[in-house]
């Protein structure tokens, strides 16, 4: 009991100590630029709850939306890839290349053929966060264990039940490592595809009141930002011990950490 | 291995069927924009691109714009890595420290860096310090946890060794610590490396700030298109030279290391 009071003690408190610092020391402030938070946050309720459906809905459905599409292409064709040796080899370097690509740097493309719709921003996400679900599901697929592989080949396991009790499970420490990598790649793609050419968005919101100079307003677009950032990292990692329990249970078990 | 051995002959194809695929690749991009499936106004034939890259290549703005790409991407680094090794090497190498700062540093590293945009662009305009503004809150965490991971990582035995031999603090930094978080280290250097890249080009393409992200922004709007491929070939380039040249140091720096280690998945 004391022990827990003890972990919450300590990840509240420096928290809890940087923002009365940030509190205390912008109190005062007459800086056009930094604002005092108390300002800050009397601006956040005022500023977002008329701009929730127009703005911040929109914005979570396409990051959603984007993002599941870049999980569902990312297995889609890492499974067979991981799967054949030579077809791999031969796309090994084009993946490299794809991959070190900065994925905003496709956004004046993605425009240019799309135009400036929903579909160019839900594009944007799908080509920049495909490559971790990609790159790791082809790693995971590739190192099955032998000795499953062939113990599911005696029991004669084929087809969809071999993809799902052997290639999947097998390769979903991988693809989870993928997809946590591909969150924050998600997350970044949606506010610049707002950024750039939108009338509606998070990001578009937050550029919008900096132009205007409306400052405290900018402010609690930022810190909304990085609630919703920590919001879907929690959220992760909620999803991540569901689906690996499993794996998490059989390392400790191991003794590994 | 009986027979001859069948390693670089395996390397040797695997290349093969690698310059095949880039090769196929090309030759895609070639055909696709002149059978006409994509307007090459939008999606110029590949050659396009080459005649475009090989213009930029003579015109000195582009290696002006090139090299302050560099400048932000190395200055970023520099300091995100600087930062998280002092940091991460005070907070790893105390328990309690660790324990008070984790749920801070949980909830500041999945902000997204692009949350900055707004706040640059007000506090320096255009400049080198917005993009390292971005480049450096970008790339610092990675290296943080992997620099506190790699020192808390240090073997107890030897821990307990050098106390008794009673290292002094320089030796304990050089013989205990170093070696067991230099390979977390460099896999932390690596991976803010390539965050660092993706955010000087975010920086400059959204900001404006001088460098190749700001020409790739110039092309699009002055609808000088092979232009635009040509950058973007050459920034997509820059990525691979730097997960090669980085993932290569490793393998120098890391000889000595027993199992040159398998990515820390972070």
């Amino acid at each position: 009991m004391t022990a827990s009071l003890r972990r919450v003690a300590l990840a509240v408190a420096l928290p809890g100590l940087l923002f009365a610092l940030w509190w205390i020391a912008s109190d005062d402030s007459v800086s056009f630029y930094l604002p005092p938070l108390r300002r800050i946050v009397a601006a956040f309720g005022p500023t977002w709850s008329p701009r929730w459906a127009s703005h911040v809905a929109p914005s979570i459905a396409r990051l959603v939306i984007g993002y599941a599409g870049a999980v569902v292409l990312g297995v889609g064709l890492g499974v067979p890839l991981g799967g054949r040796p030579r077809l791999r080899a031969a796309l090994e370097p084009v993946l490299e290349l794809a991959r070190a690509l900065p994925p905003p740097a496709l956004v004046p493309v993605f425009m240019l053929l799309f135009g400036i719709g929903t579909a160019m921003k839900l594009l944007v996400i799908v080509s920049g966060a495909v490559w971790p679900v990609l790159l790791n599901t082809i790693e995971g697929v590739r190192a099955v264990d032998d000795v499953l592989a062939d113990t599911c080949r005696c029991y004669g396991i084929t087809g969809a039940t071999r993809l799902r009790v052997l290639v999947l499970r097998a390769a979903s420490p991988q693809i989870v490592t993928g997809m946590r990598q591909a969150l924050s790649i998600a997350i970044i793609l949606m506010v610049i595809s707002e950024m750039f050419a939108s009338s509606s968005g998070l990001g578009y919101a937050i550029i919008d009141f900096q132009r205007g100079f409306s400052i405290p307003e900018m402010w609690s677009g930022v810190i909304l930002l990085g609630v919703l950032g920590f919001a879907m990292s929690i959220g992760f990692r909620v999803f991540e011990a569901r689906v690996l329990r499993w794996y998490h249970a059989q390392r400790r078990v191991r003794g590994e950490p | 291995m009986t027979t001859a051995s069948p390693e670089p002959r395996r390397g040797r194809q695997r290349a093969v069927l690698g310059a095949l695929g880039l090769a196929g690749a090309a030759a895609l991009a070639e055909i696709v924009p002149r059978i006409g499936v994509v307007s090459p106004r939008y999606l110029p034939p590949f050659s396009a691109m080459l005649g475009a890259l090989g213009r930029e290549a003579s015109s000195p703005a582009f290696w002006r714009a090139l090299l302050d790409t560099l400048q932000g991407w190395a200055l970023g680094l520099a300091i995100a890595v600087t930062a998280g090794v002092v940091l991460g090497a005070v907070i790893g190498s105390r328990r309690g420290l660790r324990a008070a700062t984790a749920s801070t540093i949980e909830f500041l590293r999945p902000i997204p860096s692009v949350a900055l945009i707004p706040v640059a662009v007000l506090l320096y305009g255009a400049q080198l310090r917005s993009t390292l503004l971005l480049v450096v809150y970008a790339s610092f965490w990675p290296m943080l946890l992997q620099v506190i991971h790699g020192v808390g990582d240090v073997d107890p035995v030897a821990r307990d060794t050098a106390l008794s031999y009673r290292f002094t603090v320089w030796a304990k930094l050089r013989y205990l610590v170093l070696p067991s978080a230099l390979p977390y280290i460099l896999t932390g250097v690596r991976l803010s490396a390539a965050i660092a890249l993706i955010l000087a080009i975010t920086a400059e393409l959204v900001i404006g700030t001088p460098g190749l992200g700001k020409e790739i922004g110039v092309a699009m709007s002055s609808s000088a298109v092979p232009a635009m491929y040509a950058l973007i070939l050459v920034v997509g380039l820059l990525g691979v030279a730097v997960n090669v040249g980085f993932r290569a140091l490793e393998r120098r720096v890391l000889a000595w290391h027993l199992s040159v280690r398998t990515e820390a998945a972070t």
